[in-house]
C-alpha cells in the first residue's frame, strides 16, 4: 500500500532573464524545473541524479520552498506548499530539512556546534530552555560527534565531521523528510562511506523519507530505494535503483551508466563506452521536443516533435523516450 | 634511462603552527611514454609532489628540504632558474582541476593560448595562432576559428579545460602533469576528457602524470600506479596488479571503501579514524592508527617501501615479514 509523505505534481519553477538596467524587460525566462512529477514514500530514500544544470537542486530548494513555485503542486502529508501562505510554509519547514554539499560554507563559522545545534531548538520551541543542553548532547551523539567538541567552532573540524554537524542540524526538530543536496561529493572516498552508511542507519532507525541528490551514480545506487535521472529540468527515467543502473533504458541513462569509471582495470579497458558530444543544451533556449535529441545516438525527426511524456515501461519502471520500443 | 627520476623528495611547509611534513621522502621514475597514476585523498600529498617538480611550491612557507628531480639529466629542484624555465611549460606542461581560476579571465583564449609558443619557439604571432587555431580543432572545440577570441567566461566547464589542455600540449611537451584534471566536471564530460587526453597521449607520445583520488579513473588510463598516504608512497606497481592483488592494508582498505564495489543495501566499509596531523612527527607507519593489523614494531619503524614482485612496491612491515 503507498504511503507518500510528499508528492510533487508536475512542478514547475522558472527564472526570468531580465536585460536593460533602468528600462526593464524580459528577455528570457530559464525553466531549471519544468513539470516534475514525482511521490516519495514514507521511509524511502529517492536518488535524484543529473548533470550541473539539469535542476536537481532547483528541484530541492523548490521543495523546501526556498524559491518560488512557478506552476504545480508540492504537498507534504496532504498539505500543499506551494499555495500555503508564508506563517504555513514555515510550520511546515519544521518536517523537511535540508543538508547541503558544502559543510565549510553551510555552517556558521562564528557559532560554536552547542549554537548551532541549539538554535532551531529554541526558535521552533522544541523543548524548554532547561532540556536544550541534554537534547543537543544526544543529538551529537547520534551522529557519532563527542559532545565535549560541543564549545568548537566548525573550523576545527574536518570535513567530514562537518557534514556530522550539518547533518545533526537537520535532525534537530525531528523531521519526516530530509532533502541532502550532494551531501558527500566534498568528502574524500574513506569519509564519504563513513557519512553514507550514517545517512542510511538514520533513515532505517528514525523512518526518514531521504531525497538524496548526487552526481555520483554508484553512490546514489548504493543507497536509494529508486532513482530519478533528471535532464534540463525533466525526469526522464525513474525506477529501481539497482534496476536503473544495471538495466538503463533511457538513451541519456545509458550514456550516464556507461561513462562511471569502474574501479577495474580490464572492464575498463574492454568495455564500449557511449561518449555524448557536446554540453547540456542550455535551458534558456531549449531544443524542441525531447530535450536530449542533438545529443542522442538515437534521435529521428519523431524525437523534435513533442516533448515526450514519462511512461510506464515495466512494473514500477518509467521511461521518457518515444522511440523506446525500437532501440 | 628514465625521463624523470625522483629522489628523497621532501618538501615541507613552515607555518605558525608548526612543520608541516607535506611530502616526506618520496621517490619515483617515469619512462618515456608511460602513464602514471598518482592516488590519495585529500591532503596525502600528491598534488604537492607535482608542484615541487614544477617549480610551484610558495616558498616561503614552503621548502624543499632534500631531493631531487632529474628531468632528462636536468635537476629540476636544484638548476639555475633560466634552465627551468626552458623546460617548464615547454617539456614539461600541466594542468589544473579548476580550469577558471587556471585561466586569465581578462585575456582573450587566443592570448593564452599561443603564449607559451611566443615565449619558447619565438615564432611570428602569426605563425603561433595558426599553430593555436589547430590545436584548438585537435581537442575537439567546434567553431574554433570564432571561438579562439572568446573570453573564458564565455566557455563551459568541459571546453575550458579542453582549452587548458590546448595550452598545455602546444609545445608538444614530453611530460604532462595533470593535477585531478576532471574532479570538477561531471561523468558524461569527464569521459570526453579522459579520453582526450588518452588520444593526445597516443599522438605525441609523452608522458603522463595523473593525480586523482578516483580508482576508477585511474584504472583505464593509467600503466603503472602510486598510492600515497600522509606524504609517503605506501604502494606502487603496474595498474592489474594493484587492482587485483593490491598489498599494503590502506590501498585494499581504499578499494573496499568505494561504493561500487560493494552490494547494495550492506554498510560500506570504512576506514576508522582519520588521517594523521601531519604537523606532528610520525615514528613508525603512518596509517598505523587506523590499520586492522597493526602490531606494536608498526607504531615505532618507518617502514620501507620494498619490492613484493616484479615492479610491485609496498610499505608495510607485516606484509614483508608474510604475516598478512
Amino acid at each position: 500500500m503507498p504511503d507518500p509523505i510528499l508528492e510533487l505534481r508536475d512542478v514547475k519553477t522558472h527564472f526570468p532573464i531580465q536585460r536593460g538596467f533602468f528600462i526593464k524587460r524580459q528577455a528570457g525566462v530559464v525553466k531549471a524545473v519544468d513539470g516534475v512529477t514525482l511521490s516519495l514514500q514514507r521511509g524511502e530514500v529517492l536518488g535524484l541524479v543529473g548533470e550541473s544544470g539539469c535542476g536537481k537542486s532547483t528541484l530541492a530548494r523548490t521543495i523546501m520552498q526556498l524559491v518560488p513555485t512557478t506552476g504545480g503542486t508540492v504537498v507534504l502529508e496532504g498539505k500543499n506548499l506551494a499555495s500555503g501562505s508564508a506563517a504555513e510554509v514555515r510550520r511546515t519547514r519544521r518536517d523537511m530539512q535540508m543538508v547541503f554539499q558544502d559543510p565549510y560554507a553551510s555552517l556558521n563559522p562564528r557559532m560554536t556546534v552547542f549554537a548551532t545545534l541549539a538554535e532551531p531548538l529554541i526558535v521552533h520551541r522544541v523543548c524548554p530552555r532547561a532540556e536544550v543542553t541534554a537534547r543537543v548532547i544526544r543529538l551529537m551523539e547520534t551522529v557519532g560527534l563527542a559532545p565535549r567538541f560541543m564549545q568548537k567552532y566548525p573550523h576545527e573540524f574536518s570535513g567530514g565531521q562537518r557534514q556530522r554537524i550539518a547533518i545533526a542540524r537537520a535532525l534537530a526538530l525531528e523531521p519526516k523528510v530530509i532533502i541532502a543536496d550532494e551531501p558527500v561529493s566534498a568528502l574524500d572516498v574513506s569519509i564519504q562511506a563513513q557519512i553514507l552508511n550514517l545517512l542510511a542507519e538514520l533513515g532505517r532507525r528514525m523512518n526518514l523519507s531521504l531525497v538524496f541528490i548526487a552526481h555520483d551514480l554508484s553512490v546514489v545506487k548504493h543507497i536509494s530505494d529508486r532513482i530519478a535521472v533528471m535532464y534540463l529540468g525533466r525526469i526522464v527515467e525513474l525506477g529501481p535503483a539497482a534496476d536503473v543502473i544495471e538495466r538503463p533504458r533511457h538513451p541519456y541513462t545509458r550514456a550516464l551508466v556507461s561513462a562511471i569509471p569502474t574501479p577495474n582495470p580490464d572492464v575498463e579497458r574492454t568495455r564500449q563506452r557511449i561518449v555524448l558530444a557536446g554540453d547540456p543544451p542550455s535551458p534558456i533556449d531549449p531544443p524542441a521536443g525531447c530535450a536530449f535529441h542533438p545529443r542522442c545516438p538515437h534521435a529521428r525527426e519523431i524525437c523534435q516533435a513533442a516533448v515526450p511524456p514519462l511512461m510506464p515501461d515495466s512494473p514500477a519502471r518509467e521511461v521518457a523516450c518515444v522511440r523506446l520500443a525500437e532501440i | 634511462m628514465p625521463l624523470l627520476t625522483v629522489n628523497d623528495l621532501r618538501t615541507y611547509f613552515h607555518t605558525r603552527s608548526g612543520v608541516y611534513r607535506a611530502v616526506d621522502g618520496v621517490s619515483f621514475t617515469l619512462e618515456r611514454g608511460e602513464t602514471l597514476g598518482i592516488v590519495g585523498e585529500s591532503g596525502s600529498g600528491k598534488s604537492v609532489t607535482c608542484y615541487s617538480i614544477m617549480g610551484l611550491v610558495p616558498q616561503p612557507p614552503g621548502r624543499i628540504e632534500s631531493g631531487t628531480a632529474i628531468f632528462d639529466g636536468v635537476d629540476l629542484l636544484h638548476c639555475t632558474p633560466r634552465e627551468a624555465r626552458a623546460i617548464r611549460g615547454k617539456r614539461v606542461a600541466m594542468i589544473f582541476q579548476d580550469s577558471m581560476t587556471s585561466l586569465n579571465p581578462y585575456l582573450r583564449i587566443s592570448e593564452q593560448l599561443i603564449e607559451p609558443l611566443l615565449i619558447h619557439e619565438k615564432i611570428p604571432r602569426a605563425a603561433a595562432l595558426k599553430a593555436g587555431l589547430a590545436m584548438l580543432e585537435a581537442v575537439g572545440i567546434n567553431d574554433a576559428a570564432r571561438r579562439i577570441h572568446y573570453y573564458p567566461h564565455e566557455f563551459s566547464g568541459g571546453m575550458r579545460q579542453r582549452v587548458m589542455i590546448a595550452m598545455a600540449l602546444i609545445t608538444k611537451p614530453e611530460l604532462l602533469i595533470a593535477d585531478e584534471p576532471t574532479t570538477a566536471l561531471d561523468v558524461t564530460v569527464q569521459a570526453q576528457i579522459l579520453e582526450l587526453i588518452r588520444t593526445m597521449q597516443r599522438d605525441l607520445g609523452m608522458a603522463v602524470i595523473l593525480v586523482t583520488h578516483d580508482l576508477g579513473v585511474v584504472s583505464g588510463l593509467c600503466d603503472r600506479v602510486q598510492v600515497m598516504y600522509a606524504g609517503r608512497i605506501v604502494e606502487t606497481a603496474d595498474t592489474r596488479a594493484l587492482f587485483y592483488a593490491p598489498k599494503h592494508p590502506y590501498t585494499r582498505a581504499l578499494q573496499r571503501s568505494i561504493p561500487s564495489t560493494q552490494a547494495k543495501g550492506t554498510e560500506l566499509f570504512t576506514i576508522p579514524g582519520m588521517p594523521p596531523d601531519l604537523a606532528k612527527p610520525i615514528a613508525g607507519c603512518a596509517f598505523a592508527p587506523r590499520c586492522s593489523f597493526t602490531v606494536d614494531h608498526c607504531r615505532d619503524t618507518n617502514p620501507p617501501l620494498t619490492e613484493c614482485g616484479p615492479g610491485h612496491f609496498q610499505a608495510c612491515l607485516r606484509v614483508q615479514a608474510g604475516e598478512i
